[in-house]
Parts: C-alpha cells; structure tokens; sequence
C-alpha cells in the first residue's frame, strides 16, 4: 500500500514504493491505449497545478492524467495571479486549499519548497520540480521507460551526461535508481560537478568515453543557456565538443545503450539529431509514460484501490 | 542601597578566581568578595544565590541591533532586553544599519540610544568604508574619537585588499581592531549554505570553506604586513583555524571569534529547509565543526560571539533562497554554552565565562569581564541545573528566528547586574 501524504522526492523512498508505481503505471498505461481515455477513479476530486516556472510539458501531463481519471483540474500560473501583488506561496496554498482542493502540483525555482508547503497544508503536495533538489515524477517515469525497454532497472548501469549540478532530473533518478539496485555514473566537466557527489555512492567521469562504456542507460540534461555566462564552461562549441552525445560518439563507445533525455532539448548542443531519432532513442516514450506515471501516482495519493470505481 | 549575593560560586577569570564567596556591591562598583561574611547590615539587600554561579556580566563582541532604519527587525531597546535577559551586560553593535554607522554623530546616536534603554552597555562599532561600500574609508578618526569600540563592515566582507590595508594602517595608531567578515564575496556567490554533500543533496547553492579560508589567509597577511589588529568574525572553517594557529604563533596581533550555533549544529540539519538554519558563514562539516571546537578549547579562538541577527518573521517565512541570513541569539547563548560545551566537558566554567565575557573585555578594552574590587558591578547569576525550553513567546528580542526553539537547555542566568543594578531577575527584565 502507498501510504505518503506527498510525494517530495526519491531519496526517502523504499524500493517497493517505487515498483508499486511502476506496477500501477502499466495498468494506467493500458489506458492510455484505449479509443476513450476516461476512467471514474478520481470524479469528484479536484487537482490544481501551480507552476512558478514555464513548462509546457510536465504541467500538460498532470493535468491530462488528472481529466483521465476524471478529476477536475485547475492550473495557476505564478506570473498572472496575485503572486505578482506580493502574495506570499503559503498564502497561495491555504487559498487554493480553502476552494477545497485535493492535491497541488508544485513547480518552483527553489529547492525545498515542496517540503516547506507540505509541513503547511492538509492537501496532499506533488512536487514537480523544485530547483536543483528533486523532480520525482521525472525519475519514475525514466525507469518506467527503461523497464519498459529493457526489462528491468536492477544491475543496469546509468550514466547521465551534463550540469549535473543545477539538475533535479539527475538528483531524483540517482536517489531512484540507487534504490532499484542499479549503478550511477555522472559523467560531465568538474565545473558541472557537485562537490562531494561521490559520497552519494556515484561515480564520477569528467572524460566522456570513459563514462559511457559499458552503461546500459544514458541520459543527457538540459544545459541552460546562462551556464556558459556563469563560467561553467568556456563556449558551446566546446561543450559539445568535450561532452555532447554524438552519433558517432555512442556507435563507436556503446552502440547498444538506451538514450534517454528530460528534455526540453537543446538539439546539436547536448546531444544530436540524429541521436534523438535513432532506434536507441526513448525520449516520445518518456512523454507518453510520463502521463501514465502521474496517473498512477495521483490515484495511489488519492487511496487508489478502495472502491473507487478502478480495479485495484 | 548595597547589594549582597550570598553563597554563590565565583569565577572570575581576570583573576583566576573560582570559589564560593559573598559579594558585595556597593553603588555601582563591586567593593568586597569574601568568604562566610555572615553580614547583615540593614542598608543591605541580602540574595541567596548559593548554588549558581556568579560570573562578571557577559559581553556580547558581535550584535545586530537595527536601529536606526531597521527597527521592524529590532531596536535598540528590544535588543538591549534581550541582552539582559541573555546575562549580556555588554553589547558590541554592528554599523550595518541604515544609514550605516559611518561617522561620529551616529556612533554618538548609538550610546545615546543605549543610554536611554538604561539596561546593557551598548558600545558601536564603526564602519570601516563609507556607507559600508567598501570603496573608500569612513571618517574612522572622528568615529573613534566618538568611542566607536572597533570597526567593521561586517555583513559586506572587504573586497578590496588595498582598502583593508589602509584600513588597518590608519587604524594602528587609533589602537582599534578592524573586525573583518571573512568571505570572498565571488567565491560565496549566490550560495545559500556550505557547499557539500548536503547541498548537493538538497539541491542547494553552496559556499565552499575556501570563500572563508581565501579570505582569513588574505587578512592575516595583511595584518603581518601592517601591524595591525585584526579580529575574524564568526569563523566556520577547519582550514581558517589552522591558519590561525599558524598566525598566533608567528606573533600576528590576530584575535578570532566563533557562534555557539557553529559550535553545536552542522549542515546536516538543513534537511528541513528550516530558513532559521540560514546562516552566513554556513554551517558546515562535523569535522569543521570539531575543529572550531578543539580551537575554542585551546584558546586559539578567543571568543564566543552571538552575531545576533534578528528578522521579522515574515522574512523567514519564505522559500529558502529569498530568506535572510541569521539567528536572533541573545538569549540563547549562554544556556547552549552551557548545554553543549560546558556540561559535556569541553569547557569549563572559567573558559566559558572567559570567552564570554573576559576576553571579549580585554580584545576591545571595554568596561567589565572581571570582578576585581572597585571595578564597575556588571554580573551574571547563572543557574546551572535549572532547565528551560526555547520558547519564541519568551524572547525580548524581536526576532524569534532561532534553530533551537524547543529544546530543552539548562545553564540560564536568572540574575543580571548592570553597573550595580539589578536589571533582569528570573527572566524578567526590570
């Protein structure tokens, strides 16, 4: 049984909460599937998404797991409610808790403050990204895929390429993917690198063709644009150069592993085209697994299984 | 009338006093320490004290006490309450208010306002650049000629080293240290915590030890080179304590302090996200946090200093990243002293009293930190076994932002004397 009032972040999670997700994602997924996209699970229970961020795909895929499920959902954006009069993000909570609101879907640029509301609310909180500190539902739904693919998640080896540092993607699925029994590598410039990430049990390549050999899994991140103003690294060119994950790059280094990206995707900077298209490529997978994930998360959170109209 | 504490342990440090005694206070000196005196004479206010121990009254090296401009946060008086409630008698306060402490009308300002509060000693500190900009000297003459005690920007480390050395140059003949705030501002950035495994974990900006180290090696040169003294504030970093040992031996006239929280906590409690654990420096590693503490015993760190900075509660009740940096402690102090370091044994009471009291008298040649006969009557009564939990309704302070709220510590002065008045009893300010 999944007994969390919140879902905050992997790293506090067992190993069986993250397969009965997964479990509960593949039936959710046989809907997916289905001419009609409806199921009675969550009528009557109500969703709102608050994004103190821009995303176009990650609160899209909330929200239409939600109406799936029947739910009723809302979606605040930060930039055009009374968050631009100074109104503070409790005093947002308590006022979307005070309409009656089941869950909150939290996206915003600081770590932690998922945690921070959650301690303040009776709602149950989703964290959606929080700065660099956690993007559970992205991690899920990256083994999802892979389990997926490849049958399993235990004994493979992940190597994920890029800013590890300002990246919640690359946090969560260490923290998933420790717990599944599987191996992390980073793999990027020390720059990118947090200090210390090896007492997290991760291993650390700053040269690329060392770190892609031999993994199973390969996941590139996002680099932002103000990282190279920032001093992370000298140019793109450079970068891309040094650590983009090239055609020829994988089919000389390992030709057979997974490639997996969060996306959005800077293509030709962080990795190619030709990557993205190519057969090993599971990134429109990860899109549509994403919404079967959150499916799965928002009827466990919501006491999924208890005569609810869905069969458990 | 006279005022007589009877059967308390005394220490004083100054003079290497600890002993059960009376002491007598006569106006606003202390006139006699004896043993068994037995007295009764009418004009005498008789206090039981036996079991607590009597020390000279605390004096606080590093406050912010807001005022002027910040009075939302605290001021002056509130702070002073504090002070007393905390067993201060003695407040350093910080220039970084608004307008800053630059020149002497507004070191003038402070004791004026410290006078009007009529509890602790409240002593200014001096802004070393004007408006605290760090591009070109205050009127530190004029400010010390006013009695600006030392002089900081603490708050804005010193960026410029050529401003730091003609600071400590002028400062020489003024006989006034320079209290720097060791950071290399480029090298803390936008951090908000030690940078380390737990902000990598939280997912937070971290400030590497080195943003202090590179700093404290930069100033105990200069201090080499000029002659001038120098205090670190608020040190975190086992690399800054090692420097330091290394300067004490080599004669450099450098003084340094630390905070009971940099004492007692590490980044591990940062988990909650709790924006009280906020702090600048960082709290950091178990093993900077027992360096500071083998340093703090052997003396190498001279003081332990607040660096109280209280915040409006709505400051703090935002995301981690938008929330100041500081703890309102006061009145915290000496109860965590007490409940960290002195009880477990890392110090004693005399090395306690002497880092919170003594040499914070001696470093900045303030009144008080002793209880010689004749010396002015500034005393701290403090129940050892008495426990307490930190509660935010207790504060006098404004500022309720404090890491410990809840706990449970013993150690808390039930007693303060400010030039032979009793201006806090049990807790209650007077």
């Amino acid at each position: 049984m999944f007994r969390r009032k919140d879902v905050l972040g992997l790293r506090d999670w067992s190993k069986e909460e993250i397969a009965l997700v997964l479990d509960t994602a593949a039936a959710m997924k046989d809907i997916l599937g289905r001419d009609l996209k409806k199921v009675p699970a969550l009528r009557g229970r109500s969703v709102a998404t608050l994004f103190y961020e821009p995303s176009t795909r990650t609160r899209a895929s909330f929200e239409l797991a939600a109406k799936y499920m029947s739910a009723d959902t809302v979606s605040l954006n930060a930039s055009a409610s009374s968050i631009a009069k100074g109104e503070s993000l409790l005093d947002t909570i308590w006022t979307i808790e005070a309409m009656g609101v089941d869950v909150v879907v939290l996206r915003h640029p600081v770590p932690g403050t998922s945690l921070q509301i959650a301690e303040h609310t009776r709602m149950h909180v989703v964290n959606a990204g929080d700065g660099a500190h956690e993007h559970p539902t992205q991690a899920l739904l990256d083994m999802y895929t892979v389990r997926e693919r490849l049958g399993r998640v235990e004994g493979l080896t992940l190597a994920i390429v890029g800013d590890i540092s300002h990246s919640r993607v690359a946090r969560s699925n260490i923290w998933g993917w420790q717990k599944m029994g599987a191996k992390v590598r980073v793999v990027g410039p020390p720059t990118m690198i947090p200090v210390d990430i090896d007492k997290a049990g991760v291993q650390v390549y700053w040269d690329i063709e060392e770190g892609l050999r031999g993994a199973d899994v390969i996941m590139g991140l996002r680099i932002q644009l103000e990282r190279e103003a920032r001093g992370f690294f000298p140019s793109f060119a450079e970068y891309t150069s040094f650590y983009g994950l090239t055609r020829e790059r994988i089919r000389s280094i390992n030709p057979g592993a997974l490639i997996l990206h969060p996306g959005p995707v800077n293509r030709g900077v962080e990795i190619t085209d030709e990557v993205l298209s190519s057969a090993n490529a599971a990134v429109n997978e990860q899109v549509t697994n994403g919404v079967a994930v959150r499916m799965a998360l928002l009827y466990l959170l919501l006491g999924g299984g208890q005569g609810d109209g869905f069969a458990s | 009338m006279a005022l007589l504490l009877r059967g308390g342990r005394v220490i004083d440090p100054a003079q290497g006093l600890d002993m059960v005694a009376d002491v007598l206070v006569e106006g606003s000196r202390i006139s006699a320490i004896t043993t068994g005196s037995g007295m009764s004479r009418p004009d005498v206010e008789v206090v039981d004290v036996t079991g607590k121990i009597v020390g000279p009254g605390l004096i606080d090296a590093h406050a912010h006490l807001r005022e002027p401009g910040l009075e939302y946060k605290e001021d002056i008086l509130s702070a002073s309450r504090a002070a007393v409630k905390g067993g201060y008698t003695g407040v350093m306060a910080m220039p970084d208010t608004d307008p800053p402490v630059d020149n002497a009308a507004m070191v003038q300002f402070i004791y004026t306002r410290g006078r009007q509060a009529g509890l602790a000693r409240v002593f200014p500190v001096g802004a070393v650049t004007a408006g605290r900009k760090g591009e070109k000297l205050a009127e530190i003459g004029y400010a010390a000629q006013a009695g600006a005690v030392a002089f900081s920007d603490d708050g804005q480390p010193i960026a410029n080293s050529e401003i730091l050395r003609r600071a400590l140059e002028y400062l020489r003949p003024l006989k006034r240290p320079l209290i720097d705030h060791c950071q290399d501002a480029n090298l803390s950035g936008r951090g908000v915590m030690h940078e380390g495994l737990v902000s990598f974990e939280l997912g937070l900006e971290g400030i590497p030890s080195a943003a202090e180290e590179v700093a404290v090696a930069r100033d105990l040169i200069l201090s080499a080179y000029t002659g001038a003294r120098i205090h670190l504030a608020h040190l975190s970093a086992k690399g800054s304590v090692s420097m330091l040992a290394q300067a004490k031996e080599k004669g450099i006239p450098v003084t340094a302090e630390v905070t009971p929280h940099h004492l007692i906590l590490t980044h591990e409690v940062l988990r909650t996200y709790d924006t009280n654990t906020k702090v600048n420096p960082p709290l950091r590693t178990e093993e900077d946090r027992q360096a500071l503490l083998q340093a703090l015993r052997q003396g190498l760190i001279d003081i332990i200093a607040t660096d109280h900075a209280p915040h409006a509660s709505h400051e703090k009740r935002v995301d981690f990243n938008q929330a100041p940096f500081g703890i309102s402690g006061l009145e915290t102090a000496l109860p965590l002293v007490v409940t960290y370091l002195v009880k477990p044994g890392y110090l004693s009471w005399m090395e306690a009293i002497a880092r919170m009291s003594t040499n914070p008298a001696q470093i900045f040649g303030l009144p008080g930190g002793n209880l010689r006969v004749g010396s002015l009557a500034d005393l701290v009564v403090i129940d050892p076994e008495t426990v307490k939990e930190v509660r935010p309704e207790d504060f006098a302070s404004k500022g309720k932002n404090n890491p410990f709220i809840g706990q449970k510590l013993s150690g808390w002065p039930v007693m303060t004397i400010v030039g032979g008045r009793i201006v806090m009893r049990d807790g209650e300010v007077i």
